[in-house]
Order: C-alpha cells, then sequence, then structure tokens
C-alpha cells in the first residue's frame, strides 16, 4: 500500500490486515511506556484544509506514538478562488520532505488528486475529502464493531453481521466509505434515510435501503446501528430544505430509549461525532451502555497507527 | 498568396475525386485557372466548404490570458474553420453595440477567420433585462444570435420577450439549457458515479426540462430557438417531437458530448470538467443517433479556453469548459464519419452549411464548392493519423481533455476567400 484514499481500493486481506495491526497497536497502548519507535526519523504532516479539530488531534497521536514528527499544516481559508493552492501546498510539503500527507480537504477528490497529481512523492492518508471517502473513519467503526460482536477477532472481517447507517447518506463520506468496506468485510448493510437524504445513482450499491428506522427496525436483526450526524441547516436551508423540521426528522429517524430497546441485547450503538444529542440521537441512547462512541474515539488513534505504520514501516512486511 | 491556385484531386465532399480552382477568391472553372496556378496535391484529401463553428469563446475582451481574437482565430483555422461566433460572456459582456463592433473589428483585423460576434440576451447576462439587441442588429457586426451562454436564460418571461423581440431583424436565441435552481452547486452528471464520486449532481432532467419549454414557447410566439450543446437521450428526443410538430428548433452537440463519458470524472481530473456534464455512454449514442438523424442539426465545439491555474486545482474549484476548436474535425470523423454513421457530405452539412445558415451568414460561407462561390474551404486528410498534443495546439490555452489521445484526421489547409489561413507542412510547399 502506498496511499490510503479511500475504502473502495482495499481488498479483504488489506483490511483485514489494518485491524489486526490495529489491534497490535492497541494492545501496546496498555504499557507503561506507549510510545514506539517505529516511525522514528520520519515527517508526517496533517494538511487540514478543513476544521475538524477531532481527526487532527487523533492522527497526531498516531503518529506521535509512533515516534514520527509531526507538523501541523492549517490550510483552512483558502478558498474556491484561490484552487491552485493545493498543487503549491503539496509542492511546498515535497520541498520539506514529507515522508506522508495526512489530508483533510472540503473537495471531494482532493486526497487523489495530491496522490496522483505528480506534486509529492510521499504517502497520502485521506482524512475526509468533501462528501467522498473517510477510510480511516470506516477502519475504526470496523475496528470498533468487530471487537465487540466477532469472537476471536483476529484474522477475521465481519461476516454475517447487519450494520444501519441512519441519518445524511447523500452528503456524508462516512457512509460511503463505511459502504464499500463492510461489504468487503462481509457485512450487510442497509442504508435508513429519507429519499432526499440518498444520492440519486445508487442503484449499484450492494445495500438495502429503507426510509424510516422503525422500518429498519422491523426487518433483519440489526448488531450495529451507526448514527450519522445530520447539519441542522440541511434542515432549514431557504426553501430547498432536505427535511420538513429537525422535529419531524427526529420523529422518524432519531435513536431514542423507545426504538434502543427494539435492538437486541448485543446490538452496539455508533456515531463518528459529533453528536447533534436531541435530534438524530437521544442522551439515553448516547449515553446508555450499549453505545461505543467514545471507544470509537479511542479506537480511532489505534487505527490510524496501524495506518501510518503499514504505509511508512510496513513496506518490508507487505 | 491570394492569387491563383488548384486544388487537385481532393475528394470534394469526400466523394468524386477533382481539381477546384481558385482565383481571387472565388471559385473558378478549372479551364479559366491562369496556367501559372499553383498546384496544391491534395490526393486522397477530402474538400469541405470551409467549417463555421456557432459557439466559441475567444474570451476578449477580459480574459486574454486565456485566449485572444489572434490565438483564437488561430486555433479556429488550424481546425479548418473559417467562421466563428463569438460567445458574448466577455467581460466586459457583449451586450451593446459598443462591444460586439469591437469583437468584429478585431477579427478583421487579423483576417484568420471571419468573427462574427453573438451578443448577450440580457444586460450583463444577469437574465433581468434584455439587452439592446436591435442596436447590436444593426451594427457594424450585424449580430442576428443572442445567447447568455454559460448562464440560462432561466426566467419564462424574459425568454419569451427575446424570442419575440429577435423576430424584428430575423434573429435566433441560442439558450443554454439548465435550470438554474436544479444545478445550484452541481459538478457532474448525477448518476451512479457522482453518488459514488461524491459531486453535487447535475442532473439530466435539469437540461430537459428547459429544453421542453423553450420549444414549446419557440412555438407559441412562432420564433426560432437555437439549443447548445444538447447532452441528454432525453434532450434529443424532445427536440425530435418539436420537429415533427413544426416548430422552429435547431440543436448543435459538442464535440465532447458525441466523444466522452462521466466515467472521465473518476480521475478528478478537471480537465473533464464542462457544463452541460459529459453524460453516460446512452446519452453519447442518442447525441450521435440525433445528429446522424438529423434531429440535432449541427456540430459546435463549446471550445472554452481556460487558463492552467484554473484547471490546475481542485474539481469542485476548478473552471467548466475545454477547448475544441483544433479537435473537432478529427473527433467527429472518428465518431461519425469512420463509424458509418454519416458521410463526409454530412459533415459539411453540420459543420459548415446549416451552422451558417443558423447564423443568418449563408451568403458567405457554408457555400457549395462550385465555380462563382466565395473560397472558404477546408482541407482534411482522413488518414493523417495523430497523437493530440495541447502543447502545440495554437489556442493559448492547454485545457484540452484529448491530450494523448489518437484522432484519425485533422485539416491540413484552410482558406478564407481564397487566402491559405493555416497550411500543414504537406501543403505548404506550394504556396512557398
Amino acid at each position: 500500500m502506498k496511499h490510503l484514499l479511500g475504502t473502495q481500493d482495499l481488498s479483504r486481506e488489506e483490511a483485514v490486515l489494518i485491524l489486526d495491526t490495529a489491534a497490535q497497536m492497541a494492545a501496546t497502548q496498555e504499557r507503561e511506556i506507549r510510545k514506539l519507535p517505529t516511525l522514528r526519523g520520519k515527517t508526517v504532516v496533517n494538511l487540514f484544509f478543513e476544521d475538524s479539530t477531532r481527526t487532527r488531534i487523533s492522527f497526531e497521536a498516531a503518529a506521535k506514538r509512533l515516534s514520527a514528527d509531526v507538523i501541523n499544516f492549517s490550510a483552512k481559508g483558502s478558498s474556491v478562488s484561490k484552487g491552485e493552492s493545493l498543487k503549491d501546498t503539496a509542492l511546498t510539503l515535497q520541498a520539506m520532505g514529507a515522508d506522508a500527507v495526512v489530508i483533510r480537504h472540503w473537495a471531494s477528490g482532493a486526497a487523489d488528486q495530491l496522490a496522483h497529481g505528480g506534486w509529492l512523492h510521499g504517502s497520502v492518508l485521506n482524512a475526509g475529502d468533501g462528501t467522498h471517502q473517510h477510510p480511516t473513519q470506516a477502519l475504526l467503526d470496523a475496528y470498533t464493531m468487530r471487537r465487540h460482536l466477532v469472537d476471536g477477532p483476529d484474522g477475521k472481517g465481519l461476516d454475517g453481521l447487519h450494520v444501519a447507517i441512519v441519518g445524511d447518506i447523500l452528503h456524508s463520506r462516512v457512509a460511503r466509505s463505511n459502504v464499500h468496506l463492510l461489504t468487503t468485510l462481509g457485512a450487510k448493510v442497509t442504508l435508513v434515510a429519507p429519499p432526499t437524504l440518498l444520492p440519486v445513482g445508487i442503484g449499484p450499491w450492494p445495500v438495502t435501503v429503507v426510509h424510516g428506522l422503525d422500518a429498519a427496525l422491523d426487518g433483519p436483526q440489526i448488531d450495529a446501528v451507526m448514527m450519522l450526524r445530520v447539519q441542522r441547516e440541511r434542515m432549514t436551508g431557504g426553501g430547498a430544505a432536505f427535511f420538513p423540521s429537525p422535529q419531524e426528522y427526529t420523529r422518524l429517524f432519531g435513536l431514542d430509549g423507545q426504538r434502543m430497546a427494539r435492538l437486541p441485547e448485543h446490538a452496539i450503538i455508533m456515531h463518528p461525532g459529533p453528536m447533534n444529542r436531541g435530534l438524530e440521537i437521544s442522551a439515553e441512547a448516547a449515553d446508555s451502555p450499549r453505545s461505543v462512541i467514545v471507544e470509537q474515539v479511542a479506537n480511532g488513534v489505534a487505527v490510524r497507527m496501524a495506518a501510518l505504520y503499514l504505509l511508512l514501516a510496513g513496506e518490508e512486511q507487505m | 498568396m491570394s492569387g491563383a491556385f488548384i486544388i487537385s484531386g481532393a475528394l470534394v465532399y469526400g466523394e468524386k475525386a477533382a481539381d477546384v480552382a481558385v482565383v481571387n477568391g472565388v471559385i473558378v472553372p478549372v479551364g479559366d485557372a491562369p496556367s501559372t496556378a499553383v498546384r496544391v496535391d491534395a490526393d486522397g484529401l477530402v474538400l469541405l466548404p470551409g467549417l463555421v463553428d456557432l459557439h466559441t469563446h475567444l474570451r476578449e475582451p477580459g480574459r486574454e490570458d486565456a485566449e485572444t481574437i489572434e490565438t483564437g482565430s488561430r486555433a479556429a483555422a488550424r481546425g479548418g474553420w473559417t467562421a466563428v461566433h463569438a460567445m458574448a460572456n466577455t467581460t466586459p459582456v457583449a451586450d451593446t453595440a459598443g462591444v460586439v463592433e469591437q469583437v468584429w473589428s478585431r477579427g478583421r483585423e487579423v483576417g484568420l477567420v471571419d468573427v462574427y460576434p453573438v451578443g448577450a440576451v440580457t444586460v450583463g447576462l444577469k437574465g433581468e433585462h434584455l439587452s439592446e439587441m436591435g442596436a447590436m442588429a444593426h451594427s457594424r457586426a450585424r449580430v442576428r444570435l443572442f445567447s447568455d451562454d454559460g448562464i440560462c436564460v432561466n426566467d419564462p418571461v424574459i425568454m419569451r420577450r427575446a424570442l419575440e423581440y429577435v423576430k424584428s431583424f430575423d434573429g435566433a436565441v441560442l439558450q443554454h439549457p439548465q435550470d438554474l435552481r436544479l444545478t445550484e452547486g452541481s459538478q457532474m452528471h448525477e448518476g451512479e458515479i457522482s453518488a459514488e464520486l461524491g459531486l453535487t449532481g447535475w442532473p439530466a432532467v435539469a437540461e430537459e426540462s428547459i429544453v421542453a419549454r423553450d420549444v414549446l414557447l419557440a412555438g407559441h410566439v412562432g420564433s426560432r430557438v437555437h439549443l447548445q450543446h444538447l447532452s441528454t437521450a432525453g434532450s434529443v428526443d424532445i427536440v425530435r417531437w418539436a420537429k415533427s410538430r413544426g416548430i422552429q428548433v435547431t440543436a448543435e452537440a459538442t464535440p465532447h458530448h458525441l466523444f466522452l463519458t462521466h466515467e472521465e470524472a473518476r480521475s478528478y481530473n478537471p480537465l473533464f470538467k464542462v457544463n452541460p456534464p459529459l453524460r453516460t455512454a446512452e446519452d453519447v449514442d442518442a447525441v450521435r443517433q440525433g445528429l446522424a438523424d438529423g434531429t440535432i442539426d449541427i456540430v459546435a465545439t463549446d471550445h472554452a479556453p481556460h487558463p492552467v491555474e484554473d484547471k490546475d486545482c481542485e474539481w469542485a474549484a476548478a473552471a467548466f469548459g475545454m477547448t475544441g476548436l483544433e479537435t473537432a474535425l478529427g473527433i467527429v470523423q472518428s465518431v461519425m464519419v469512420d463509424s458509418g454513421l454519416m458521410t463526409w457530405r454530412d459533415v459539411a452539412r453540420v459543420m459548415s452549411t446549416t451552422p451558417a445558415a443558423i447564423g443568418r451568414v449563408s451568403q458567405w460561407h457554408g457555400r457549395p464548392i462550385a465555380a462563382g462561390e466565395p473560397a472558404n474551404l477546408t482541407l482534411v486528410d482522413p488518414r493523417a493519423e495523430h497523437t493530440v498534443d495541447p502543447v502545440s495546439h495554437a489556442s493559448r490555452s492547454r485545457n484540452s481533455p484529448y491530450a494523448g489521445r489518437v484522432l484519425p484526421g485533422r485539416a491540413v489547409a484552410t482558406f478564407l476567400r481564397g487566402t491559405p489561413t493555416f497550411l500543414d507542412p504537406r501543403c505548404e510547399g506550394a504556396f512557398a
């Protein structure tokens, strides 16, 4: 693996290797000294064209625990009219000798362009590009599901599990990455969303689609339910809202205590954060023992350590 | 240079080999050519009437970093064109007699193609007030075509008034069919690939609904409407229906909508970002069939030059558009002629005679290749297989989506009223 741009390029073997490596990384984090010397002398740049403190500090922690040098490069404010800054920034990073660039960008495809533009030689890790892909989020989600739902998880996929992804699929890079990865790992996926928040053209996606959370709960048993963040402005945008009101969204798609009670005992509740409590998820659900939302954050560091390790140090093994 | 010459052995309209003599810019019977006439060996070449582009962005005034009337004219001549219609979305907008006369006279100064300015339908392309179309029509630029191209005349009442108004000087409105509300922020064709790539969709219905509305409006008020760059199968169907009802509608297809599909967006390479977007293979096929059966009247390039920095960036930040003057002929040969869908005589019709008629310049362009006619001529080598290299193009811009592709043929000589405006090395010798 040279780059990690999206989950559609990952084979099952590669995906399982990343999850297994993440498990090893997580184990090292139980030790007294958590820092590993693996990436000593390597430079990892966090290149963020879009604010995301959570994702940035997760990658930063991962790189630092592998002893890499970390440079944070916030390019926010680079506007549409200054589009060439992606290229110039890439050339700058190349000149500085970046071994890996972790990129978060508002434009779909920016990570692909950075990897294939011929501007820099290092590895590119996509930390979210527009509404396209966010592969490490899907990997940490899969890692979390495997830990909770698969016995003796090492070396295994998510075969036979049923995952419901609920909310704004149209604008969600998390959903796109999850659909590919979960399918590759053998899980079944149901998308739960109003038709306005589903892309036109998802016919070929290997998913089942339903238009209400109750309909999903009436269907085949759900092992994990993933609630996506809903942006309030999408509900109220002048004349072109995707949904009549936040209240109606909550009534039809929100996960509350009653709906949570209809999930099987073992089912887990997930959310990529940050949550809108009271909109897509109630406090009762978010704070319940089945919620693994905080654990997802911790697993994110382990998964990102694994990805950095496999891209930068793992060449000999792979 | 414009003295006397004989184009020897060319396949006239791609049919019979014959000699065509030109004296002082006019085609004459071969027997009337003086013995001193230069002889151009055109064995195996196809002779067509000079090509007429109804849709060219020359960018001057305002964006001379992308193209000038001079560089655009040179690109046109190299592509086999003898006339181009320059779109109005310049800075300032071509919405007054002053601007269209400036473009027209600069075109004459350059002298490589006849530049016919297209006037804006509305002031500043804002879609709010009709521009002074009468003043432009009666100016020295003699404007007959009006378009807000790049932006749809979205308001149905403004469109109706424009259609009615241009009748007084036998004009036509060229519509860029795109419902603006349905395409806010749109980046590419809305379908399976946009869903996967996470790029905002430009649905086919946004084009088709305006196509349907405008053919009905044109029928209602009895005016001429010309629909630009049809890109969807549905649009072709609607135009076919409108023609069957006798509505005065004409339509164009671009080379890129005849050739490329939305699959290209997978590269996220903004060279493939264009408006309307590249569509599905089924749409491409329908556009080809529509062109072959006459539903679509003409091929027009929508040559849209952009400087490197407007394309060397994120897809969503990049400008829409691609160059086309220097590759159109090769693409039309590839997808329409070599495939057997059309003959070279059909090419003469869709790239010269009919666009000249729509533009009301038939007295000068798109004339028959016959004695007494102005010598606006294009020689095509249908066996000049070549790899497209935008760096070698005469256009000031390099945003061709065909870089590295192999095209089967190209123009090798272009004559404007008997003056060679482009000669490739093969033909150059004769005039040395």
